[in-house]
């Protein structure tokens, strides 16, 4: 066990029974993710990203695998049966902040909330420890006698960014975090995001569908299809030497900003098809029903992870 | 000139307050030119282009302004005007479509409908076979293969990409001369995002039509058009070429939102910017923005600014370049 390593995933399933079969949503999955680190988990809607957060956040508990964090704990336990001390580790930021803050409450009470279940402050010093949260944001004291209601969606994200740092976690998932704000708003809470990674070594697995997002903020980039993995890379070789083809699709469907952006893009990977369903994925290489380079053998057989360079891994017959 | 939009006002009004949504917008375009209209969440975009088919809700006003479809004054037309020309001339393309195709008829009632009252206003009364033989050649324009299970579908039954094709295929009957496109894509997946953009753009260049897409996705505005405005709070900040548009923006908001947007060929991303939109029930007074600009002087909180022509593309509501 690398003691640099804060979370290690391996080899993890979640499967869903359903009326019309089994829903294979997280099928084998194995990642690391350092101290400090930004890991971020990229896939389209239906690829099983959400649910491999969920999975570490105990919300699930996964069918098949192993996940150990801190090298000591076994994160395969339900949130009901974990250790206070491990809840208070581990913080999720959801994707909307208006339904993830109660409306009922005033800032000061949303924040300081997990203050008092994990009695990390004296009741008498909780608001000026929350303070020092909404400062720490870049919010400021005066919001604490606010309701969700009167802050703007970015404003609401960075209460629930502070709600989730207020235990003090090493480790936080951003699950589609500033997928519902406008451009003007998610700039700030990225930049805050980064300040906090920096000044608190905290770790994030980073869950999103935005690639420009990715670039930003962190340091090595998974993508996920229909529950697997199929690449992964460090951030500046992911964007400049992208490999696997559902990878160079995805980079070449993006609407770009500048020539630099345009420049960036895969030529000649036309997005074509639909994905198909998690209920009844293809047969080998999941993504072969769209590839434009499919060969015989990926419509029969898995893929095998192949190692192109340090860090770099494609799960792709065109680099066996 | 297609269409001309002049000072346009619109106002919600509830019965504790009015809400000012639209100040005095303005737009025009030509035939055949692709127009962008970029917006944030709130700022009106929605209502602009609901107010060109006239089909905002009750409880809104319009104070002032005209709109002018060629030669029809679309304000103050009456309703078999409006009904041939939301027919056979203009077509929208809705946000939502979960939301905007109704749930509980069938996919080919919808669309039968939409393709007989179409060929009615043109004084022709279709036969159920013609109809049909429409509806298979509207399904195959948006590429939706399968045509039988989809016509039989409820719209719940398909993915999210094949009803935003239902959509479109709805809309394209309608859109003679303009297509309206607003928001085409939200809640899509990037690779079907871009299946739908490049078929929106395909074939709005085949049919010769024109086209407003109103977004707030800049990347998606930049690609899709020719000439772009920016519109925050219900008011038209700048009007330019799209590309001069993004390679110069002029006014601060369009500038600090165009450095904002995470871009994938660096990490460099601007502050963004601070506040949030105006109440709409009491407006800032001068400039809509000027509360959250960081250039804002004093005049900027009292005068609303001028459009000042800087050059034959580029149009600017600012104090700083008047």
């Amino acid at each position: 066990m690398n003691s640099e390593t804060i979370l290690t995933a391996s080899n993890v399933r979640k499967y869903f029974p359903i009326k019309e079969g089994i829903v294979k949503a997280v099928d084998g999955v194995s990642f690391s993710i350092k101290y400090g680190e930004t890991l971020a988990l990229v896939g389209e809607s239906g690829s099983g990203k959400t649910t491999t957060g969920h999975v570490i956040m105990g919300f699930y508990t996964p069918d098949a695998g192993e996940l150990i964090f801190k090298g000591r704990y076994s994160l395969s336990t339900p949130i009901k049966k974990r250790d206070l001390e491990l809840k208070r580790d581990i913080q999720i930021v959801f994707q909307d902040p208006g339904t993830s803050l109660n409306p009922k409450h005033m800032v000061k009470d949303i924040v300081g909330l997990p203050l008092r279940i994990h009695r990390l402050s004296q009741s008498s010093s909780i608001y000026s420890r929350v303070a020092e949260l909404l400062d720490f944001v870049g919010l400021g004291a005066d919001f604490m006698f606010k309701y969700p209601s009167e802050l703007g969606g970015g404003e609401k994200q960075l209460v629930a960014i502070a709600r989730a740092l207020a235990p003090n976690p090493s480790f936080i998932i951003l699950d589609e975090s500033t997928s519902a704000l406008d451009v003007s708003s998610q700039a700030k809470v990225l930049k805050t995001l980064s300040r906090i990674q920096r000044e608190h070594n905290i770790s994030y697995l980073l869950i999103t569908h935005d690639l420009g997002v990715v670039r930003n903020i962190s340091h090595r980039v998974m993508i996920m299809y229909l529950g697997k993995i199929y690449e992964e890379a460090a951030t500046e070789e992911f964007f400049h030497r992208p490999l696997h083809p559902y990878t160079q699709m995805l980079l070449s469907s993006i609407p770009t900003l500048t020539e630099d952006d345009e420049a960036i893009k895969p030529k000649g990977v036309e997005s074509v098809g639909e994905t198909p369903s998690a209920l009844n994925p293809p047969k080998g290489c999941r993504f072969h029903t769209r590839c434009p380079f499919a060969k015989p053998i990926c419509s029969e057989r898995d893929p095998p992870d192949v190692v192109v360079d340090s860090g770099h891994i494609v799960r792709c017959w065109l680099y066996e | 000139m297609l269409l001309e939009i002049e000072d346009l006002h619109v106002h919600y009004k509830s019965y504790w307050y009015v809400q000012k949504v639209l100040n005095g917008v303005w737009l025009r375009m030509s035939e055949g030119e692709r127009v962008g209209i970029i917006g944030e969440t709130g700022s009106g975009k929605t209502t602009l282009l609901k107010s060109v088919l006239k089909i905002l809700p009750q409880n809104s006003l319009i104070p002032r302004g005209t709109i002018k479809y060629k030669d029809v004054d679309i304000l103050k037309s009456g309703e078999a005007t409006l009904a041939s020309i939301r027919r056979k001339e203009i077509g929208m393309i809705f946000q939502d479509p979960m939301a905007a195709l109704n749930p509980v008829f069938k996919v080919k009632d919808q669309l039968h409908d939409v393709i007989k009252y179409k060929l009615l206003s043109e004084g022709h009364n279709p036969s159920k076979e013609e109809i049909r033989g429409h509806a298979l050649r509207a399904l195959d324009d948006v590429k939706l293969p399968d045509h039988d299970r989809v016509l039989e579908s409820y719209p719940f039954q398909l993915s999210g990409g094949m009803r935003q094709r239902v959509m479109i295929a709805m809309a394209l009957i309608s859109a003679g001369k303009l297509l309206l496109a607003d928001e085409p894509t939200t809640n899509i997946d990037v690779t079907i995002q871009d299946q739908i953009l490049r078929l929106i753009d395909r074939l709005v260049k085949e049919r010769g039509l024109s086209a407003i897409l109103v977004s707030h996705a800049l990347g998606m505005v930049r690609q899709m058009t020719d000439r772009s405005y920016v519109l925050y709070a219900g008011d038209v900040m700048e009007e330019a070429s799209t590309d001069e548009l993004f390679n110069h923006p002029m006014h601060p908001y369009t500038s600090l939102l165009i450095s904002s947007a995470p871009k994938i060929s660096t990490r460099d991303i601007g502050e963004g910017i601070r506040g949030k939109l105006p109440d709409y029930r009491s407006p800032p007074q001068g400039c809509r923005f000027a509360p959250r600009c960081p250039y804002a002087m004093e005049k900027c909180y009292t005068v609303k600014p001028k459009r000042t022509i800087v050059n034959s593309a580029h149009i600017v509501a600012c104090h700083l370049y008047e």
